[in-house]
């Protein structure tokens, strides 16, 4: 279950932390192109200062047979990660997939604004829900569309025995 | 966890260089060398000594921390993500007085590159207790002045120096200047402050 993001204070945790992990999650998913649009319309973020980055490396992901079996290495995968400062002093940080260095830059400065109780409410609305809903959309459609393609076993079984 | 101030600006550039000014430090001792210019580190830490951080340590390194800088934890586990451990163990050791040299991890004769490094941040690199110096990289014994050693530091090197192949390596670093003491080097002469 997600948390309803509309109802989860900025402030209090760990509300505050699910809610900040949602964010980050929805950001990291994002294209610099899928973001930069949404901006459009709102006045300019806080001017920042970077802490770190932004700098690629590669990660190794692990996976989990069935979600029981012994970890193994998956294989590596290139991640960009950036920390920002604003002018308010709130460090915001990302890491994202790939290797665009700008989407990683922006969205560690909308997780430093996202922090600000002034700015929470108006990202919340015009960039984080927008881009959660086209990324559910997105995996809805290719959910559908694997599920057309899956095989029934029982079908085969049954006709064997039919046989 | 809170930081607020950036590590290298060119983490490659910078780091090469600040590597170059350590090697060259370590391999003609008592030379004073300058590293970490533009760094803007938290105090206590000074540029040359938060440059060498950033250079070498890492996190496939240990670090023990002086207590006296333990308000600068959070900036060094942010940019150098090196593990903790203590004195005994650690691989390198960042201080603000000088730590029993005894004490800490010398490396064995299989291994001597083992031993620590003491990264210590001293008052003043030209004026203080002047000590001569004699060894690997020295055509001539050279005289360097360092305010802030403790006034038993010859005796505590000696004790040091003899234990190589082991021992552990002294870089001293003021203001964006550092000098390196490795484990080869000598202290001919303590000449005592007026």
């Amino acid at each position: 279950m997600q948390p309803d993001p509309s109802h989860t204070p900025p402030n209090s945790l760990p509300n505050a932390h699910a809610a900040r992990q949602r964010w980050m999650a929805v950001l990291a998913r994002a294209s610099h192109a899928d973001i930069v649009p949404l901006l459009a319309h709102m006045p300019a973020l806080p001017a920042h200062s970077v802490l770190r980055g932004p700098e690629s490396g590669l990660v190794m992901v692990r996976g989990r047979t069935g979600g029981a079996g012994a970890a193994f290495n998956m294989g590596e995968m290139s991640v960009t990660r950036c920390t920002v400062r604003d002018s308010d002093g709130r460090v915001g940080h990302a890491y994202v997939a790939g290797r665009d260095r700008d989407q990683a830059e922006l969205a560690a400065r909308l997780d430093a604004a996202l922090q600000d109780a002034a700015w929470h409410a108006r990202i919340e609305t015009s960039v984080i829900a927008p881009l959660a809903q086209s990324q559910a959309a997105k995996r809805a459609t290719e959910a559908r569309k694997a599920a057309a393609t899956r095989v029934q076993f029982f079908t085969l079984a049954t006709m064997r025995s039919g046989s | 966890m809170s930081v607020s101030l950036p590590g290298f600006a060119d983490p490659v550039l910078s780091a090469q260089s600040s590597f170059r000014a350590i090697l060259d430090a370590m391999s003609r001792p008592g030379t004073v060398h300058t590293a970490g210019h533009g760094l803007t580190p938290p105090a206590p830490l000074g540029q040359a000594a938060a440059a060498c951080l950033l250079t070498l340590v890492d996190a496939e390194t240990t670090l023990c921390l002086d207590d006296a800088l333990e308000t600068t934890r959070d900036w060094i586990g942010f940019h150098c993500a090196a593990p903790r451990s203590p004195a005994a163990t650690a691989g390198f050791l960042m201080c603000h007085e000088l730590p029993d040299l005894a004490a800490l991890d010398a490396g064995s004769d299989d291994a001597p590159q083992d031993g620590a490094t003491v990264v210590l941040q001293v008052a003043s690199l030209c004026a203080g207790q002047r000590l001569t110096l004699s060894g690997p990289g020295l055509p001539s014994p050279a005289t360097v002045a360092i305010n802030g050693l403790p006034a038993d530091f010859a005796e505590r090197w000696a004790a040091n120096h003899a234990l190589f192949p082991r021992g552990v390596d002294l870089i001293l670093c003021a203001g964006d200047a550092l000098l390196a003491l490795p484990r080869t080097v000598r202290i001919t002469h303590a000449h005592k402050e007026a």
